[in-house]
């Protein structure tokens, strides 16, 4: 066990480093991504646009400025080329939003999707499983921004049954929380309930046919204890997975479309706005927290996987 | 047999719907089986000894089976039974030892929790009880340091051990009949023999009836006391042990017995085989199944022999239309050995078109 954490965490840093090291080099590349131009304004003159370089250190070497750039996301005093905000002030203002939005959400599509994917596997082939198999496919096939906007101009802006966006803290409002979250859930679950149940769904077919589920079956326990004991807990092994890494990217700023369509001021809309105005700063961090959290769920992940299938050992 | 069966089977047909066909995987099968005494159910892969077995506690049920006949359980009724009736002789009546220990136990689960389980589907006890009982019956097939390893999951077992665990798992509610489906297949000899040892011990603890399904002859002499031979789908002979080995009436019989490898006599530089294959299911021959293979083969076989007894002991029963006296003279290939001649038939089937 030991040995697997020390490995996961080299790991961990080895990816961190390539990812950061990546993300560094394409905001360098891009055309017209100066961010001495973005800093002096309105007007600016060669000369006040050399100050800039000078002061924010842009003359020195490119590695020069990612080792100062890394340097301040750990220290906490990064501070963004477009507003001169304090970028880690800003994504902790941002996270219990993007928390919120991914706990429930993940919460939501698993268990949906595990009602479905179950219920359709003990029907398949009939007509319930045929319905919510064309369903599954819809959810798959409908984008967030097209069902977010739709949900949003018929439910909150035209019938006024949900409010029109915007995010009001736990702590303000339990209630009212809910209520602004009640949309955004739904609609980032539609695409993981869709993937989730069919994936399940299969997984359950294959359990199904096992001898084991044969044996629960011959030792006279009940449909329902055969299906939630045998055949649910070994279809669930492999689900665990995806939804450990699917969590870990929609806290990570993952949810970038539902966050900006339901205007939730979470870690993705702040990152879908500094992408937009080529913002090096807010994007470096928030892809760094992002891939921190998908590495670190990763391991959390494994480690639970072993919890689950005692077959396999951590090493 | 002078007690009264424990489990009657009666015409007992199961077919099911597939895309090549319907699969007449058993066909008119009629058994007893009394308290303490072994029926050992013989035939090849796909002769339908294994359906039978599983549809006795409907494990076998799906929307594309089909059945006929009954099977008697005392007052009940398995074939046609609610799948809450047979849920409640599943495991506590009729218990069932499957082939692959492996396979046949949950992965995930530990050993004392998947026999507990099973004492807990049956009875109200609570989990420290059923603990207790599961390590007593650990220890009861063989399992050393039974309370330390019950919290063990399957794959930490050998394979002679979870076959163990498996036969601890079909004793747990003390059944009255024990099915058990190939269950030394798996498993090399020595621990075979260990394996049969236990059933021969419980069959004398406990006065079950034991429902032994193998292709392994060596297994029926070994524990048998009547035997079923099964051939696409129907019992083609049921009799005695000794009858069945020392005077088999049917060919296919005859061929079975002919085939085994036999430590007491010369080596012959290759063992003698039944011609031909076993047919497909879907689409078995008219009249005797065996038909197309047999060297023996008349008019008659046309016309599906119906099992009786045509000898002179009554409870000794086959499918085959030869006379006894034909039968007699046609089953020694050799002077004092048994066995299906495959002369001139064979050359023929094997000649190339």
């Amino acid at each position: 066990m030991a040995r697997f954490i020390v490995r996961r965490v080299i790991a961990m840093v080895a990816v961190l480093f390539a990812i950061s090291v990546v993300t560094f080099a394409i905001f360098n590349v891009i055309p017209n991504s100066d961010p001495a131009v973005r800093l002096a304004g309105h007007n600016q003159t060669t000369g006040q646009l050399d100050a800039i370089r000078q002061q924010w250190g842009f003359d020195k070497p490119l590695y020069v400025q990612y080792a100062r750039t890394m340097q301040k996301i750990f220290t906490g005093d990064v501070v963004s080329y477009a507003n001169q905000v304090n970028v880690v002030d800003e994504i902790k203002h941002d996270l219990p939003a993007t928390l919120s939005l991914a706990i429930g959400a993940a919460l939501l599509w698993m268990g949906v999707a595990v009602a479905i994917g179950l219920y359709t596997a003990m029907r398949a082939g009939r007509f319930a499983d045929r319905f919510l198999t064309v369903l599954a496919l819809i959810g798959i096939s409908m984008p967030v921004f097209w069902v977010g906007a739709l949900m949003n101009y018929y439910l909150g802006f035209k019938w006024k049954i949900f409010p029109n966006g915007g995010y009001v803290p736990l702590t303000q409002n339990p209630l009212d929380w809910a209520y602004h979250l009640i949309l955004p859930w739904t609609a980032l679950s539609l695409l993981f309930i869709g993937v989730y149940s069919r994936v399940l769904r299969s997984n359950v077919l294959d359990t199904i046919n096992d001898d084991y589920v044969r044996t629960a079956r011959a030792k006279g326990l009940s449909e329902r204890q055969v299906m939630l004991r045998h055949v649910l807990r070994n279809s669930l092994i492999p689900i665990v997975t995806l939804w450990g890494l699917d969590f870990a990217a929609v806290i990570g700023g993952g949810a970038i479309l539902t966050e900006t369509v339901f205007d939730l001021q979470g870690v993705g809309q702040y990152a879908a706005e500094s992408v937009g105005q080529l913002d090096i700063p807010p994007v470096l961090t928030i892809v760094m927290f992002g891939a921190f959290f998908v590495v670190a769920l990763n391991t959390v992940v494994d480690i639970l996987y072993a919890a689950l299938d005692p077959r396999i050992r951590l090493a | 047999m002078t007690t009264d069966p424990v489990l009657t089977v009666r015409d007992l047909a199961v077919s099911f719907a597939t895309d090549d066909g319907v699969v007449q995987a058993v066909d008119n099968v009629s058994f007893d089986v009394s308290a303490g005494e072994v029926l050992a159910i013989v035939g090849e892969s796909g002769s339908g000894k294994s359906v039978t077995a599983m549809t006795l506690l409907g494990l076998t049920r799906s929307p594309n089976a089909r059945f006929a006949g009954t099977a008697h359980y005392g007052a009940t009724e398995l074939v046609n039974a609610s799948e809450e009736e047979l849920r409640r002789i599943r495991g506590a009546e009729i218990a069932m030892v499957f082939q692959d220990a492996m396979a046949a136990l949950n992965p995930v689960q530990r050993i004392g929790r998947q026999i507990a389980e099973q004492i807990q589907a049956h009875e109200d006890v609570s989990d420290a009880e059923a603990r207790d009982r599961a390590v007593a019956l650990l220890e009861r097939v063989g399992i050393p340091r039974a309370r330390e390893r019950i919290d063990a999951y399957p794959h930490e077992f050998s394979g002679g051990m979870r076959q163990r665990v498996m036969i601890a798992l079909a004793l747990s509610c003390d059944p009255r009949i024990l099915i058990a489906d190939e269950p030394t297949t798996a498993l090399d000899v020595t621990i075979q023999a260990q394996i049969l040892e236990r059933f021969r011990e419980l069959r004398e603890q406990t006065n079950a009836a034991l429902i032994l399904v193998t292709h392994d002859l060596g297994v029926v002499a070994d524990i048998a006391d009547r035997v079923a031979v099964m051939y696409a789908g129907r019992i083609v002979e049921h009799g005695t042990l000794d009858e069945i080995f020392y005077d088999p009436r049917h060919p296919y019989t005859w061929g079975l017995l002919g085939s085994i490898a036999r430590i007491d006599k010369p080596r012959p530089p290759r063992l003698p085989t039944i011609p031909g294959l076993p047919p497909s299911l879907a689409d078995r021959p008219q009249g005797c199944h065996l038909r197309p293979r047999c060297p023996h083969e008349f008019a008659e076989c046309a016309k599906v022999p119906p099992l009786e007894a045509r000898g002179t002991r009554a409870g000794h029963a086959d499918r085959c239309w030869l006379s006894p006296e034909q039968k007699v003279a046609l089953r020694e290939v050799l002077p004092g050995e048994i066995g299906l001649r495959a002369k001139e038939h064979a050359a023929a089937t094997e000649a190339p078109a």
